[in-house]
């Protein structure tokens, strides 16, 4: 150590960099991160633990004899039935049918949502005119669209999509509106003295500054989507065109309990496997972005 | 170390144009009777080279007097100008953006300009390797400490090839190890590349340890209230007995100041 201060002492910025180096080196320290199998099973045991729960409450309300058995099925019959239909592919029809509605709704909702977030967060009048209004939107129950759309559509597939696009559109542009307002003052600051004005400026640091809370307004968006599609389909009967929404409607017409239940088994899954694609999006973000949670 | 002394004094000739000129600069905050007046017809001037160090207890419009000849507000009175130099400004977060790589963030202050991509990522590399970063391009900024965000934040000012550098307290959040490593940093950056300076503080010894001169303002109007030339060799030692001297007079005058609105 007193040979290297010796020799290094004729270049003072030579020591300069050292001692900063090993500034940084001490600062950033080593974090280690437990496996993947390990953090996976972290992940699934509480899953599994819930729905243990869920299928023991349901198997003690089917064994308290409160209903009879073809009113409300237990868990063994109505999984049963669950797999017999999910060999038959006019199942998985129906599933395209209403992954099909799912997909182009929530797609051209995200087209006129980013439309009418950009337009209303760039400019005040318009801002001041239905900023209020979007808001307003999202707290409409969607249901009570459908007669409306009825009128204007009759029973086809584009009343499902009308009423799918006003649920999830609103959350999506407020999304993106949330995002421009929060960019932090100080990075509009940096980003002014560095040059950036207007087009470039939205471009390079409003728009990516907005991606967290976009992509929450997302999430949300794909909740109302769900759920609209889901009441568009039972009021929606379309003939020859068989769909998840209706295929309830026509097991409750035929008291078919168990195939009642596994449908709405088969929504809660594709809503949840969905919601989970954005959290992986969301966890992605980030952690690139350095905002995720200690995790010890 | 004595070459670029020298080098310094001989750009500083008499007669060119200040690099940073106000004259009579006021400030209000509001209109009419609530208007508050921040700043109070400041005159000052940074030559080109120069270090000048901006001093004022809280509450002196120190930052806001920044934020002016970044053109990031507008006086309510008086002139200021650059003489259309480049600035470039630190702040005391370092204002990175967070979804770009440390490399992209210097890469923002030539994207701007229009530099295409390979010379956008030769000059970013060459700059994080002017303050010691040369091998955390690709790390994100929250993946480093805050001395070295500070570095890269100055890495990007520096990016900009400005002639002039604001700083508005850019070591004040951090530990006093990295600060005094810093400063011998910017101290051997600003003669290398012939920067003037005007660096905001609130801490006297880090005014004296950088600057040619320090301005000391009086708070609540901002003012000047005195201005003290540095005639201290550099490289300087933040706890050398000249600098420790000077800085004890000037925290007297400052006390001074704040005294005045103690009653």
């Amino acid at each position: 150590m007193a040979v290297d201060q010796a020799s290094a002492a004729d270049r003072p910025a030579d020591v300069h960099a050292r001692q900063l180096a090993g500034l940084d080196a001490l600062e950033l320290g080593g974090a280690t991160s437990s496996g993947l199998a390990v953090r996976l099973w972290g992940r699934l045991w509480p899953m599994l633990l819930a729905v243990a729960i869920v299928l023991a409450i349901w198997q003690g309300i089917v064994w308290s004899g409160r209903w009879p058995e073809y009113v409300f099925a237990g868990p063994a019959e109505t999984f049963g039935k669950l797999g017999e239909r999910l060999s038959d592919a006019e199942y998985w029809q129906a599933i395209g049918v209403t992954m099909r509605r799912a997909v182009t709704g929530f797609a051209i909702s995200v087209l006129v949502g980013l439309v009418i977030g950009a337009l209303v967060s760039r400019i005040k009048v318009l801002r001041a005119a239905f900023g209020s209004l979007i808001t307003g939107l999202q707290t409409m129950p969607s249901i009570a669209w459908f007669p409306l759309a009825i009128l204007l559509f009759g029973l086809t597939e584009s009343a499902i999509t009308f009423v799918v696009i006003l649920g999830a559109a609103p959350s999506i542009a407020n999304g993106l509106i949330t995002g421009v307002d929060y960019t932090p003052p100080i990075l509009l600051r940096a980003s002014h003295v560095l040059g950036f004005r207007r087009l470039q400026l939205y471009r390079h640091v409003i728009l990516p500054a907005s991606l967290p809370s976009f992509l929450a307004g997302l999430k949300q968006g794909w909740a109302f989507a769900w759920r609209s599609l889901m009441a568009g389909e039972l009021v929606v009967i379309i003939a020859h065109q068989s769909s998840l929404g209706e295929r309830l409607y026509y097991d409750r017409e035929l008291a078919d309990s168990a195939g009642l239940l596994g449908t709405m088994i088969v929504i809660l899954v594709i809503g949840i496997g969905i919601d989970l694609l954005f959290e992986t999006g969301d966890n992605a973000l980030r952690r690139r972005w350095g905002l995720q949670q200690v995790r010890n | 170390m004595t070459a670029p002394l020298t080098e310094r004094a001989s750009r500083r000739t008499k007669g060119e144009e200040p690099a940073v000129r106000l004259d009579g600069v006021s400030k209000i905050y509001g209109q009419g009777k609530n208007g508050l007046l921040a700043l109070d017809n400041i005159s000052l001037s940074v030559e080109p080279g120069e270090f000048v160090s901006l001093l004022g207890a809280s509450g002196c419009g120190k930052s806001t007097l920044l934020s002016l000849v970044a053109g990031l507000d507008k006086p309510t009175a008086g002139t200021l100008g650059t003489g259309g130099r480049k600035i470039a400004m630190m702040f005391q977060e370092p204002a990175l953006f967070p979804w770009l790589t440390v490399a992209a963030n210097v890469e923002m202050a030539l994207r701007v300009q229009g530099v295409g991509k390979k010379e956008r990522q030769e000059r970013a590399a060459e700059f994080l390797d002017i303050v010691h970063l040369g091998g955390f391009g690709a790390k994100r900024p929250h993946e480093l400490s805050g001395g070295m965000r500070q570095r890269v934040s100055l890495a990007r000012a520096l990016a900009q090839e400005a002639d002039v550098l604001l700083m508005d307290e850019p070591f004040g959040a951090l530990d006093a190890m990295t600060r005094d490593l810093l400063h011998d940093e910017l101290e051997r950056i600003w003669q290398k590349r012939g920067l003037s300076v005007l660096f905001v503080t609130h801490n006297v010894r880090e005014a004296v340890r950088l600057g040619d001169r320090v301005v000391l303002l009086s708070s609540r109007p901002g003012k000047v209230a005195e201005e003290f030339p540095v005639d201290i060799e550099r490289p300087r030692v933040t706890d050398s007995p000249e600098v420790a001297e000077l800085a004890s007079a000037i925290t007297n005058r400052l006390r001074q100041e704040v005294l005045r609105h103690g009653r």
